[in-house]
C-alpha cells in the first residue's frame, strides 16, 4: 500500500551556542524548511534552543540489533581503554 | 474626538482583529490536517490572544471607564467590535484558512513594522514585540502559499478559490476615517495608503511565485471601522463569550 504519510525528519536541538546539536524526536513534514518550522513549533516552545537541524530519516544508517555482539561487547573487558584504569603518578600538574 | 479616544478606538481595531483571528485559529485544534500543523495553528492562535490580552489591556487602561481586557473582550457585541471583516470570515477548508491567514499576516507584519515607530511609547513597545512573532507567522503561510498554490491540482485550485472568495474583503485592511488622520498628524500611527503599497508588492510577489492568480474583482466589502461585520461574527462571538457572559468572574 502506498504511503499516505510525509516525510519524517529526525530533528537536533542546539540548547545554547557552542554546544552540540542533540537528537529531540522527529516531524513530518513535505520537505526541509517546513519540517524545520513543524520542529521549532513541536520541540522548541518552551525556549529549548537556538538552532534546529533536520534530517531526512532516511538519510541515517544504522547498526542492525544483531551487530550488537560484535560491535559492543568486546569492549566490556578492555577496562585499560577507560582513563580511570590508569593511576595518576603523584606529582602530575595539570592532568 | 481627542487623541485619547482615537487612540482607544484604534486599539481595539489591533486587539480585536487579533483576538477574533485567533479565536478562528484555534478552532483548528485538533482538527488540523497533520499532527505538526494543527501544533503550528494552534501555537499561532495562541500568540494572537496573547497579543490581543496586551493591546485590550493598555485599550482598557487609556479609556478610563473601570473595564478590564476580559470586559473588552467578553462583554461587548457585535457592532462593537472593530476587528477587520477579513479575520471573521470561516475556517472553510486549510486553503482558506491559509489565504485568509496569509492575507492578514502580510498585513499585519508591514503595519507593526510602521507602529514599532510610533510616538505612543506603549503602542510602540506592544508592536516591537509583535512584530517579531508575526514574521514568524507570515514566513509559515508563505511557505504555505508556495506549497498550495504550486503543488497538486486539487490544492492549486483550492487556495485560487480561496484567495478569490477573501478578496473583497481586502479593501477593507486599508480603509481610513477621522480617527486615521487625527493620529497620523501626531506621528501615533502609520498612513495606511503606504502600508498597503508594500502588502500589494508582496502579496503579488507570493501569488505569481506560488503560480496563482490576482483576483479580479470591483466587489469591496468595508464596514470594520464602524462595527459594521458580515454574518458570521455573530457565531463566532457567541461561542467565544458564553461561557463568560454565563458564569461572570469565573475563576479556575
Amino acid at each position: 500500500m502506498e504511503s499516505t504519510q510525509w516525510p519524517v525528519w529526525e530533528v537536533f536541538v542546539q540548547a545554547n551556542p557552542g554546544i552540540q546539536h542533540k537528537h529531540v524526536g522527529n516531524v513530518h513534514a513535505i520537505d526541509s524548511e517546513m519540517a524545520i518550522q513543524n520542529a521549532r513549533d513541536v520541540y522548541t516552545r518552551r525556549n529549548e534552543g537556538v538552532s534546529i537541524w533536520v534530517v531526512p530519516a532516511n538519510a541515517i544508517s544504522a547498526s542492525s540489533p544483531e551487530d550488537q555482539g560484535s560491535f559492543f561487547e568486546p569492549s566490556n573487558d578492555k577496562v585499560y581503554r577507560h582513563p580511570t584504569f590508569y593511576k595518576i603518578p603523584d606529582g602530575v600538574k595539570y592532568l | 474626538m481627542n487623541i485619547k479616544e482615537a487612540t482607544v478606538e484604534y486599539l481595539l481595531r489591533l486587539g480585536d482583529s487579533s483576538l477574533i483571528i485567533g479565536h478562528r485559529l484555534s478552532e483548528w485544534c485538533g482538527h488540523g490536517p497533520i499532527l505538526e500543523e494543527d501544533i503550528a495553528m494552534t501555537n499561532i492562535a495562541l500568540d494572537f490572544v496573547g497579543n490581543a490580552t496586551a493591546i485590550l489591556t493598555y485599550a482598557a487602561q487609556l479609556e478610563g471607564k473601570g473595564r478590564s481586557e476580559d470586559d473588552l473582550a467578553f462583554m461587548r457585541n457585535e457592532r462593537e467590535f472593530r476587528n477587520l471583516l477579513l479575520t471573521e470570515q470561516p475556517n472553510g477548508d486549510f486553503a482558506q484558512t491559509t489565504a485568509r491567514q496569509f492575507l492578514f499576516d502580510t498585513y499585519l507584519f508591514f503595519l507593526y513594522e510602521e507602529l514599532k515607530s510610533s510616538k505612543d511609547e506603549t503602542l510602540n513597545a506592544l508592536a516591537t514585540k509583535a512584530h517579531k512573532e508575526i514574521t514568524y507567522h507570515l514566513r509559515h503561510t508563505t511557505e504555505w502559499m508556495y506549497r498550495l498554490g504550486d503543488g497538486t491540482e486539487e490544492s492549486h485550485e483550492r487556495i485560487q478559490q480561496a484567495l478569490n472568495n477573501l478578496w473583497m474583503y481586502t479593501s477593507d485592511l486599508f480603509d481610513m476615517n477621522e480617527i486615521d488622520q487625527l493620529l497620523i498628524k501626531e506621528g501615533i500611527v502609520p498612513d495606511l495608503l503606504h502600508v498597503k503599497g508594500k502588502w500589494e508588492e508582496h502579496v503579488k510577489k507570493v501569488i505569481t511565485k506560488a503560480t496563482l492568480k490576482l483576483p479580479e474583482t470591483n466587489v469591496k466589502q468595508k464596514g470594520s471601522r464602524e462595527g459594521k461585520h458580515t454574518e458570521h461574527l455573530g457565531f463566532l462571538l457567541a461561542e467565544m463569550q458564553y461561557v463568560h457572559r454565563a458564569y461572570p468572574g469565573v475563576k479556575w
